[in-house]
């Protein structure tokens, strides 16, 4: 087995982008990573994607992927799994340089949400959830934020002002981020004016439609260090599965895919929780945020949002997460949503992360959820030299 | 695009029907949040009235202020998204109807929101090019929306009608010149047979609607030299309050600006009425010297701009009724009512 490095980043905008396609975005955000990184070849492609087939009709995306960037005769795989699409697809990639099946890989993460109706996007997200018991009803992907919103309130006697908090948070670090969907400042009076989505949930609690693309190179760490750049190496990358079904979890409030995806991630790190300096979670609402954020075992369950008011995930807080604004702030564009985020942690590793750098980091944590909690993937980089 | 010879205004009215619906009662009908709501209440046609009439009362209106014989009319142009008619000219009965003669040219024009300132735009260079006389603009609508459809919250009826001539020292008000930006950018549109058009909800907005005004507007400015300071008013199309409010913004207008002609939140989005009865608005409370900036907009997608200066007191022995008259004669209706009226109920 080889070490793994991670040797080129980039990545697109993320917002409105009526006058890029899927296959602009692609082309932008894997450049800027093969330029990054040095190189013009690859070994093979993978690409990462949720909802292509439903809203822009366009499957077989890895060998599209693979033709639109010009690289002919290699392999391209293309994988889903809702909207850890992304972190899957880097999973997969840094097992082929592991395993020595590859020694240069590209990960593309790529989604267009805007092009489609609030409606129609609402529809092909809850393919996300199970047909035949869940999204039948007519309930949303905001409806089951909301559902897990009033339940940890009233489990946890929680203020909903202090969870909408981490959407404050989200958008004061997201105006640094140049990248960033929503680069306005909100304060919780914003919040709780803005329109209701799905009782209790406000709508400045929840991400929206957003397209993007974020691509990265991996390579064996010994290979990385002929390159021109600072290598990262990938410490660890693991996924996990919860019961489909959110209501056959024994607690609903727990995602045990992340809790597991995050023991089996720390194992093979060989590492402690202590010894993470970032954090890149799945904010896709509030609630996801702070259960994501006990769920990885950084803060005990039920004390999530107080962890959150107390000012410990700042920039220069006790736990510096979402440092480039997180779903909420930087934007969800779904299956590039887990790219996006180690492309994050990278910066923050390399000391190139801008207004929002994090001081001191030698090792950052991505964490992206599939559907709500039945996937769960969970990433460690680092640069210990 | 400036004229080659001076037109201006002689004549102008303005025509909303005397019902109302408010719009919380549609969102009482459809389960939905008061506080969404961008209109307070939108104006509704009765059961006997179309686009053609409400173009006949707007037309009446705007002859009677201008004291011109209907027969010196050389062109009649109406901008509308309701024509009663798939085929026939709406022009034709408003024609007859106040009295023009037959030796005239007639058409209805159709680019969503922005038919009545393509009429109007078009008159004014068949009168600079003195192939006619006069000529009359209108742009009207019985604004069509979906039940429950967002768009049901501020769509409205009404119109404007502008009788265009040479500028003389008896013409209301001039034209200094326009501009038109128009790209293929489907926002919203309604295809033959169908009822109530579709639209594509956010996309209506940075790259539709704000894109073309903002073009439009900044190209006008450019081409006459002026910055948003050398207006007194700007007139924007009016399709919920947030979107004229913040192109003005953009622009570089205050509220103050644009305030006399933001008719939406008591009259709701006339189509290509809209810009039009906020241009009648501004006119009612303008003063001699004073710049009116106005940019309508068409899904589809595209902007007119137009200066226009004062010229003589607008208001001063207009024997026709305000606009503010107009808005404050009006009876209340409920949903069932208004659904009737729309014929929203089909048998």
């Amino acid at each position: 087995m080889r070490r793994v490095a991670v040797v080129g980043v980039g990545c697109t905008k993320v917002g409105e982008l009526w006058d890029k396609s899927l296959k602009d975005l692609v082309v932008e955000s894997a450049t800027k990573a093969l330029d990054d990184a040095g190189i013009d070849n690859i070994d093979v492609v993978y690409v990462g994607n949720a909802l292509a087939q439903i809203l822009q009709n366009q499957s077989n995306l890895g060998s599209l992927v693979a033709d639109c960037l010009g690289f002919e005769g290699i392999p391209a795989i293309s994988v889903e799994a809702a909207d850890a699409s992304g972190s899957l697809a880097f999973h997969e990639a840094y097992k082929a340089v592991k395993f020595g099946w590859a020694d240069k890989v590209l990960v593309v993460g790529v989604e267009k949400m805007s092009d489609s109706s609030s409606e129609e996007v609402s529809k092909a997200l809850m393919t996300f959830e199970d047909q035949d018991y869940v999204a039948f009803t007519g309930i949303t992907q905001a409806g089951i934020h909301a559902l897990l919103l009033k339940f940890y309130m009233e489990k946890f006697g929680v203020k909903h002002e202090d969870i909408a908090m981490f959407a404050v948070e989200a958008h004061k670090k997201a105006s640094k981020n140049p990248y960033a969907q929503f680069r306005n400042l909100i304060k919780l009076e914003d919040i709780f004016r803005s329109p209701v989505v799905a009782d209790p949930l406000r709508l400045l609690e929840h991400t929206t439609l957003a397209d993007g693309s974020a691509s990265l190179i991996l390579c064996p760490l010994e290979e990385a260090k002929k390159l021109k750049l600072q290598p990262i190496e990938v410490l660890a990358s693991s996924t996990a599965t919860d019961r489909f079904f959110l209501h056959e979890r024994a607690d609903m409030l727990t995602f045990n895919s992340t809790v597991k995806a995050a023991e089996k991630a720390f194992k093979e790190a060989k590492i402690s929780r202590d010894q993470i300096d970032v954090v890149e979670t799945h904010d896709s609402s509030t609630i996801l945020g702070v259960i994501s954020l006990e769920d990885l075992g950084f803060v005990e369950k039920g004390k999530g949002a107080n962890f959150v008011v107390e000012g410990n995930i700042t920039i220069d807080g006790r736990l510096p997460t979402n440092t480039m604004g997180g779903l909420k702030g930087r934007g969800h564009p779904l299956g590039a949503t887990g790219v996006y985020q180690l492309v994050e942690v990278v910066w923050q590793l390399r000391g190139e992360a801008g207004e929002n750098q994090v001081k001191n980091v030698k090792v950052g944590l991505t964490h992206t959820v599939g559907g709500v909690g039945s996937f769960a993937s969970v990433n460690i980089l680092g640069c210990l030299g | 695009m400036k004229p080659s010879k001076n037109v201006g205004i002689l004549g102008y009215g303005g025509y909303i029907p005397v019902y109302r619906v408010k719009t919380s009662e549609i969102a009482r009908i459809w389960g939905r949040d008061d506080d969404y709501l961008q209109a307070e209440e939108v104006a509704v046609a009765s059961m006997d009235e179309d686009s053609v009439t409400m173009a006949v009362e707007a037309a009446r209106y705007a002859l009677k202020r201008a004291k011109v014989n209907p027969e010196e009319i050389g062109a009649i142009y109406i901008g509308s998204e309701s024509k009663p008619y798939a085929v026939k000219s709406s022009g034709t009965i408003v024609a007859e109807a106040i009295g023009a003669s037959p030796n005239i040219t007639a058409a209805d024009f159709e680019f969503a929101c922005k038919g009545g300132t393509e009429a109007l735009q078009t008159c004014i260079g068949l009168v600079a090019a003195r192939m006619i006389k006069y000529g009359l603009a209108i742009g009207v609508d019985t604004a069509q929306a979906a039940p429950a459809d967002e768009l049901e919250y501020t769509v409205a009826c009404g119109g404007a009608a502008f009788l265009v001539g040479p500028k003389t020292e008896n013409t209301i008000a001039y034209f200094e010149g326009s501009t038109s930006y128009v790209t293929d950018t489907p926002d919203f549109w309604r295809r033959a047979e169908e009822p109530y058009p579709s639209h594509a909800g956010r996309f209506t907005g940075e790259p539709a609607y704000f894109r073309h005004i903002i073009n439009a507007a900044k190209n006008l400015m450019d081409e006459l030299g002026y910055k948003p300071e050398d207006f007194d008013y700007a007139v924007f199309h009016q399709p919920n309050f947030k979107f004229p409010v913040r192109a003005g913004l953009m622009l570089g207008f205050t509220r103050k600006q644009l305030e006399p002609g933001l008719l939406i939140p008591s009259l709701g989005n006339a189509y290509a009425g809209s810009a039009l009865l906020g241009l009648v608005a501004v006119l009612d409370v303008a003063k001699p010297g004073e710049r009116i900036l106005l940019a309508s907009y068409g899904s589809g997608s595209g902007s007119d701009a137009f200066s226009i200066v004062v010229q003589n007191n607008p208001s001063k022995g207009n024997p026709t009724p305000f606009i503010s008259r107009l808005l404050s004669r009006k009876k209340y209706i409920d949903y069932a009512e208004y659904a009737k009226y729309r014929r929203k109920i089909v048998f």
